[in-house]
């Protein structure tokens, strides 16, 4: 844990204004030179429930949540069950407060606001804050919010207390507000802000901050992104102009952010009745030659197994989002897991023949989502990407110039109707469209409205002009000529060298992770190193095709590894150990599955306790699972 | 100028063109009421100047869906039950393209039963072909959602509880804004009601009674039929909803009853199409999306210069 890091918890209801009001405070950070993360933990409730986002900032670059916080700002929860509901659902007013005080770092802040929570309801919590150290702040934001504008305004009156107590410039935040506010509710969130901070230093004495806001600088400009944000802007940069959804928790981010900007673009966004029918509009959309994506999470993937199918068959190219969630079924729709894996991976009948890429970083979502559509249109082939709840909602900082790149509409292997005339038809002038050659399995295509590229795209098994065929060597060119294109594509990626090795090259132990577990598993890496273990850590970002030299070039470079994911069955190391058909003996699994996405800290200890020392896991929340024969 | 100089090609069009030179042999069986859908459409392809490469033929699975086999245009042959949303992309993405969806009873009014709903609602420029035979034909003789109340297959074999669907005034209560029914044994009036589908700018269903001699023994090879736009019996006005509501009801009760009625049961031209609204409120571009990713000139923006400064 560095000491140079504030990590601000606020705590609240849903519907208390948490998300936004914690976006402008990450961002007011940024912008003063530092670097961001945040984590958002929120129940499936529109009102009420407990919801928190916490905002890492440091100096240095971040790139997880941290271990723990130290700073929390319990706002109540306005929208508490009614109280004669609290045998089953416990007493919801206080959980703000009540809910966020195990993972309260020793020495912390605790502002609450003393207008709806009230400490007695806690157990033993004069006793809890005397053995930690914890500085408490007693404010009455809902009366202070309640004079001067309106009660919901008690998450500027918390700002203001933050910034009094840790030494940021109100100025700061202000300039934010006024970005983001209308008019008619600026200046009443101003005067709050300024009153709440004006308070505290009158009543505190806050010279001597318990914790404070460190300072930075950075080399050029920031901006603050989601891993949602990141991917809509890969698909708009690839020319991506049709989208269509229904929506789900989490995937409705990437199609709200697409269907709110593609109108102005020229595009289309639409809503349909089911995910079956989006994931086949895509395939419509594509089949006409324009760039179309779709998506879901967990169960409305499902729906779109069949669709997926046909997308492999008739080889049109295809962009489809997987958003996971917690599962089996609905699950724990607002928390994160990365169990779908093999349900991206392998559903729809047959053989899979589809690219499927798991990003890491937002930075890297951005690069995923181009890469995906490159893909998908020069290989026409489905092509997915998988992420999750937890790289979704994340914002952080990355450098501007990052998305500052041209822009590429080509559809691939797609031909014009003076390229058509040169290509083989059958006698009564169909398009040979599936041809059995073919550089790297691909067969040029035609679309609908060109002269001299009529054919029939079909699910079933078909000969080159796209008639139904049953023939058994014409199924064996046409198989072997679309698995070609796997090895092709797997070229091509490993050209491009997209997997992140992080840590000293001849370690002696190495940690394997896919997705977004990459920044945690980083940060648990380098702390190892400080520590004095020699371990070093490999983040897959392609999942199908599956690297399989590279990962094994970097098992052998170890003596042992442990592979960490959010699942229970250890997903991504069954795959690994089926794509290598060796090493088993030298993974194990770190797993967690309770909702909540990894700390660093559990990986540490996870890794010492168990590869290095051979020990009992302590009681953290995750699950150690030891290599096969072990 | 467009990539895609089919379209709005003006030319004298011969009905041979559709029939594919080397045509696969048909899978359907002699006396099969499909071919009737393809006779007729056909005639009534180049009737309304649509040439093979401008016309999109999206069908579902079971014999109907082979349609594209033996019809030479562009084809999409896709999964059960879902021609209709594969169709109407297809349409938004390209409007110019003439968008023909066809598919049978059970793919149609059952498996794909949410997105014909959806489809009428939301009243896509296209034409739908439901192939209705009454049965389950391709997997041999499983009930069908058209099937009457009572029928005995392998499947239920005491008979169906379910009354049958009513595909005519299921598709008007969606929205559809044109709704036919005609029959393979009729092919003048089959060929004249798929024009007027096709020339209609809206979603136009067409219940198109296909008997199945193999399956379907028992059920009335459709004749003898009424035309209910030609019959002195019938004063009607299809432009009126309450009748139209009216007449379909009691069309879909006679047919098990043995009495076939046939003809244009509802139209209304004046509700714009799908693509009309969604033009109108500002969410489709005026020209077709598919020529923009030929268009060479074309400036394509920038996620960088449209949202970054949200951001910062």
């Amino acid at each position: 844990m560095s000491d140079d890091e504030l990590i601000w918890r606020i705590a609240g209801g849903s519907g208390d204004g948490i998300a936004s009001t914690s976006q402008n405070f990450a961002k007011a950070l940024m912008r003063s030179g530092l670097h961001v993360f945040t984590h958002r933990h929120y129940p499936s409730r529109i009102r009420g429930g407990h919801t928190y986002v916490e905002v890492r900032a440091s100096a240095d670059p971040v790139k997880s949540r941290g271990d723990g916080y130290n700073f929390l700002l319990a706002l109540g929860d306005s929208f508490a069950r009614n109280p004669q509901e609290e045998a089953y659902y416990g007493n919801e007013e206080v959980k703000p407060l009540a809910e966020n005080l195990d993972e309260l770092r020793e020495g912390g802040v605790i502002v609450y606001d003393s207008g709806l929570l009230d400490p007695a309801e806690i157990p033993d919590f004069e006793e809890r804050v005397e053995e930690n150290d914890w500085h408490v702040y007693d404010m009455d934001l809902r009366s202070l919010a309640r004079e001067q504008g309106r009660e919901v305004m008690r998450n500027t009156a918390g700002v203001g207390v933050t910034c009094a107590i840790t030494g940021i410039p109100l100025e700061a935040i202000e300039e934010l507000m006024r970005d983001a506010m209308p008019e008619k509710i600026l200046e009443p969130n101003i005067e709050i802000m300024q009153t709440a901070y004006d308070l505290v230093n009158e009543e505190y004495d806050v010279d001597a901050p318990d914790v404070s806001v460190p300072t930075g600088e950075h080399d050029e400009e920031q901006v603050l992104m989601s891993g949602s944000d990141a991917i809509a802007y890969g698909a708009i940069d690839e020319g991506c102009r049709f989208i269509a959804g229904y929506p789900m928790t989490p995937w409705t981010e990437v199609f709200t952010i697409m269907s709110q900007n593609l109108p102005e673009l020229g595009g289309i966004s639409e809503q349909v009745e089911d995910e079956i029918a989006a994931a086949a509009l895509a395939i419509g959309a594509s089949h006409m030659g324009v760039k179309a994506m779709s998506g879901s999470s967990g169960g409305g993937f499902a729906l779109m197994g069949e669709p997926l199918g046909l997308a492999e068959m008739t080889e049109t190219p295809l962009v489809l989002i997987e958003a996971m969630r917690a599962g089996p079924s609905t699950g724990m729709p607002t928390k994160p897991e990365q169990a779908d894996l093999e349900h991206v991976l392998y559903t729809s009948q047959g053989d899979s023949q589809r690219v499927v890429l798991a990003p890491g970083t937002v930075a890297e979502a951005y690069e995923a989502s181009r890469r995906a559509f490159q893909l998908a249109y020069e290989y026409q082939i489905p092509t997915m990407i998988v992420y999750d709840q937890k790289l979704s909602g994340e914002l952080t900082n990355v450098p501007a110039s990052h998305f500052d790149r041209e822009p590429n509409p080509d559809i691939g292997m797609t031909l014009t109707e003076e390229e058509l005339a040169e290509q083989p038809h059958t006698g009564d002038g169909k398009f040979h469209r599936f041809q059995h050659d073919g550089e790297d399995g691909v067969s040029p295509r035609s679309v609908p409205g060109q002269k001299g590229g009529r054919f029939l795209a079909t699910g079933n098994e078909h000969n080159p002009a796209g008639h139904i065929s049953e023939d058994p060597d014409n199924r064996v060119a046409q198989m072997d000529r679309r698995e070609r294109k796997l090895d092709a594509i797997r070229a091509d990626l490993d050209d491009d060298g997209l997997l992140v090795e992080h840590g000293p090259e001849d370690a002696d132990y190495g940690i394997l992770t896919f997705g977004s577990q990459q920044g945690t598993v980083e940060e648990a890496v380098d702390r190892l190193n400080d520590d004095g273990t020699s371990v070093k850590a490999l983040t897959v970002a392609e999942l199908a095709p599956y690297p399989t030299e590279a990962v094994r070039v970097f098992l052998d470079s170890v003596d042992e590894a442990l592979v960490v994911e959010m699942n229970a069955s250890a997903q991504f190391r069954g795959l690994t150990q089926k794509e290598l058909g060796t090493h088993g003996e030298m993974l194990s699994s770190l797993l967690k599955y309770n909702g909540n996405p990894f700390e660093p800290r559990e990986i540490v200890e996870g890794f010492t306790t168990n590869v290095v020392e051979d020990g009992e896991l302590p009681g953290n929340e995750t699950k150690f699972v030891p290599a096969a024969g072990d | 100028m467009s990539a895609f100089s089919a379209i709005g090609e003006e030319r004298e069009i011969d009905r041979n063109e559709y029939t594919p030179e080397i045509e696969p042999q048909p899978t359907w069986c002699p006396g099969c009421g499909d071919f009737g859908v393809l006779k007729a459409l056909k005639g009534a392809l180049p009737e309304v100047g649509r040439t093979p490469e401008e016309t999109l033929l999206v069908t579902g699975i079971g014999c109907s869906g082979k349609l594209n086999s033996y019809l030479d245009s562009y084809g999409f042959h896709t999964i059960h039950g879902r021609s209709l949303p594969v169709a109407r992309a297809a349409k938004l993405a390209n409007p110019g393209v003439e968008v023909v969806a066809a598919g049978g009873d059970g793919d149609g009014y059952g498996i794909g039963g949410n997105h014909f709903m959806h489809t009428a609602r939301e009243n896509h420029d296209m034409t739908y072909v439901v192939f209705n035979n009454e049965i389950f034909g391709l997997t041999k003789g499983q009930t069908s959602p058209t099937s009457p109340k009572g029928h005995k297959s392998k499947t239920q074999p005491h008979g169906s509880a379910k009354s049958p669907i009513r595909p005519l005034s299921l598709s008007l209560t969606s929205g559809a804004s044109f709704v036919a029914r005609t029959a393979a044994v009729n092919p003048n009036q089959a060929q004249r009601i798929l024009k007027e589908a096709m020339e209609h700018d809206g979603f136009a269903h067409i219940d198109f009674l296909t008997q199945c001699p193999t399956w379907n023994k028992d059920a009335k090879q459709y004749v003898p039929y009424t035309d209910i736009n030609e019959s002195d019996d019938y004063d009607f006005d299809p432009t009126n909803r309450a009748d139209a509501q009216e007449l379909m009801r009691e069309t879909e009760d006679k047919l098990y009853e043995g009495e076939v009625l046939t003809g244009v049961y509802y139209r209304d031209d004046e509700r714009p199409s799908y693509q009309q609204e969604k033009q109108q409120i500002g969410e489709m571009p005026d020209e077709p999306l598919a020529e923009r990713y030929f268009d060479d000139d074309y400036e394509w923006e920038r996620s960088y210069d449209s949202f970054i400064d949200k951001h910062k």
